[in-house]
């Protein structure tokens, strides 16, 4: 498989972990001097297996672990390892997709640091791993329904809290705001209006007579 | 007869603990004083900063980056301004970078600082922190001296710093590292060879090599055990390269190892402040582009560009071409890393979070199994845990 190259510059590691792994592999990419490879959820054990092991490699640590969500994709979740090679001082980024059905293979067996990352990704995108000694919701409170993370998710949540005097509790209600959140449109209308003024349509139309 | 099977005692530490720093809900699992089973529950500060930079514009979204790990408030800025310009493509100014280098390792100073006087107060030294918030009070007056205010600073920002350092502050920032190792010599002398400190740190909370790693450990607690890692010198941005200053290492991993390299980190961090000043060069600390970069006010005066420059970037702000990038700064606390991705519009679509603190926390039932109660306090201790950056 081939690197795609960033400004004529190529990956030695970048060659290297393509030919090793070949058709685990989607893509491998090497764009503002990062490494990023793309695989699927079925080979993400052997791949980040390799990475860790292997001598030219040695992805010994598990930095960063999270999910980005795209919602007009038929597989919306792009889940994201990033990789940190101490020996090498090298980073690497691993990519898959996968949708809000079907399980992700659990990494916390190769990196235990991907325990927690793995427990706020379910928490936050609702993307559920496969095999997780513990996954339950890490920062949202007790009792929370939702991932607020998706795009799809308002800004000011589903519910509010507040202390009942009455009730001598912490009740929860529906969200009521003042004002809502004020979100503009900055997409310039000269560039993303597509409104047509009268008397365009001729220009469009072709008939040169005038 | 048969011997009854006690059921471990489960014993909530926090959220409201002083010794846990924060608000963490510790769910330990106790056979008498030893710990079993260690279960942080965290959150409790969780404000979805993730959520809401995503509904920001870059520019917008710099100040929520102080309001994670509030100690070290610069840092984070850093890495952040740090990501924007790889995806803008921006150079910043040479003066910009060493003024950022400078305040980045001002505020490792501040940080350390807060770390090991609370560390110190949680194992029953109560001197260092009274002595330290004193030297923290100087620290926090130049940050006020610079961007006008003493925490949330708002001064790193993509394309380098907000304004000039104001006249004198050089002058006194090194009049200020002449007479500091006298202060770092006074607290090491409450403390490193402290029996008690000792009793308390030394072997407890043994985290080896391997495990470090595996356990995404970062910043002082992966090089107190012995591990030579450190981004200023491995991956190094802005002017690190041009330093001359050494990496501190542990070799037992133990919390008092941890302890030793902060105060080494601390002396060395003096060394880059001193360079930072001697070599700095004059010019500009902010690129001159303005469309990132405001434009000056008194341009705005005469200027119309200038004018609708000035307008545009704080109401549309800039558009930063699609990408995504990983980038990270040794802050204070370990690798701190953000994975922002850009869809060319003018707010972020995704920016992922790396806290240090998140790393160390998640590790805690793994180093305290085994230890008594009280070391668990000396371990959190040592962590050098905040919770802005944890629960974000």
């Amino acid at each position: 498989m081939a690197v795609a190259e960033d400004n004529g510059l190529v990956n030695e590691l970048g060659e290297y972990v393509a030919a090793q792994l070949g058709a685990k592999l989607d893509a491998v990419t090497f764009v503002n001097g990062e490494l990023a490879i793309k695989t699927s959820a079925a080979h993400i054990t052997a791949v980040l297996n390799f990475l860790r092991d292997d001598s030219r490699c040695q992805f010994k640590a598990l930095m960063d672990l999270t999910v980005v969500d795209f919602p007009t994709r038929a597989r919306r979740f792009d889940v994201v390892y990033n990789l940190l090679s101490i020996a090498h001082a090298q980073r690497i980024r691993i990519k898959l997709e996968c949708d809000e059905e079907t399980p992700v293979p659990s990494v916390a067996g190769i990196y235990s640091s991907a325990a927690w990352n793995e427990r706020e990704a379910w928490d936050m995108y609702g993307v559920y791993f496969a095999d997780h000694p513990d996954l339950r919701r890490l920062l949202t409170d007790y009792g929370f329904e939702g991932h607020p993370l998706r795009k799809d998710f308002p800004l000011t949540g589903h519910v509010q809290v507040r202390y009942d005097e009455l009730a001598k509790r912490v009740v929860q209600e529906p969200v009521e705001l003042a004002q809502d959140f004020r979100s503009f449109d900055y997409l310039s209308p000269w560039e993303g209006a597509q409104a047509a003024l009268p008397g365009d349509e001729k220009a469009k139309d072709g008939d040169t007579d005038g | 007869m048969a011997e009854a099977q006690i059921k471990p005692l489960t014993l909530n530490f926090g959220p409201q603990h002083p010794a846990a720093h924060g608000v963490l809900r510790l769910v330990l699992e106790m056979d008498g004083e030893v710990v079993h089973r260690a279960d942080p529950h965290i959150g409790l500060l969780h404000r979805g900063t993730e959520k809401l930079i995503e509904h920001k514009t870059y520019l917008q979204a710099v100040p929520y980056f102080d309001r994670l790990d509030y100690v070290s408030p610069m840092a984070q800025e850093h890495t952040f301004a740090l990501a924007v310009e790889k995806l803008l493509g921006v150079e910043v100014p040479q003066r910009g970078q060493y003024v950022r280098v400078l305040f980045s390792e001002i505020s490792r100073v501040l940080n350390h600082i807060l770390n090991i006087t609370t560390f110190a107060i949680d194992v029953g030294a109560m001197t260092p922190l009274l002595w330290g918030f004193e030297e923290r009070e100087i620290l926090m007056e130049f940050y006020e001296r610079v961007c006008g205010a003493r925490l949330h600073a708002a001064y790193f920002r993509p394309g380098g710093v907000h304004q000039d350092l104001p006249a004198g502050l050089a002058d006194d920032i090194y009049a200020w590292a002449d007479k500091f190792p006298k202060f770092i010599a006074d607290l090491e002398g409450l403390l490193t060879e402290n029996r008690i400190f000792k009793q308390r740190t030394v072997d407890i909370g043994v985290v080896d090599r391997e495990k470090a790693l595996d356990l995404g450990f970062s910043g002082p607690c992966i090089r107190g055990s012995g591990v030579p890692w450190d981004l200023r010198k491995a991956q190094p941005y802005d002017v690190y390269d041009k330093m001359d200053f050494q990496v501190a290492i542990g070799n037992t991993g133990d919390c008092y190892a941890r302890y030793l390299v902060r105060v080494e980190e601390m002396r060395q961090s003096l060394r880059i402040i001193k360079q930072c000043l001697e070599q700095m060069p004059d010019g500009p600390v902010m690129t001159e582009d303005h469309k990132i970069a405001p434009p000056r006010r008194s341009d705005m005066k005469q200027s119309m560009e200038a004018m609708i420059h000035h307008f545009k970037l704080y109401t549309e702000g800039y558009r930063v071409p699609a990408g995504e990038t990983y980038t990270a700064v040794e802050a204070p606390k370990g690798e701190f890393g953000i994975y922002l991705v850009s869809d060319g519009t003018n707010r972020p679509y995704k920016c992922k979070i790396r806290a240090p603190g998140f790393a160390f926390l998640s590790a805690m039932d793994a180093m305290s199994r085994g230890h008594m109660l009280a070391d668990t306090v000396a371990i959190i201790g040592s962590l050098d845990i905040v919770f802005g950056e944890i629960d974000r």
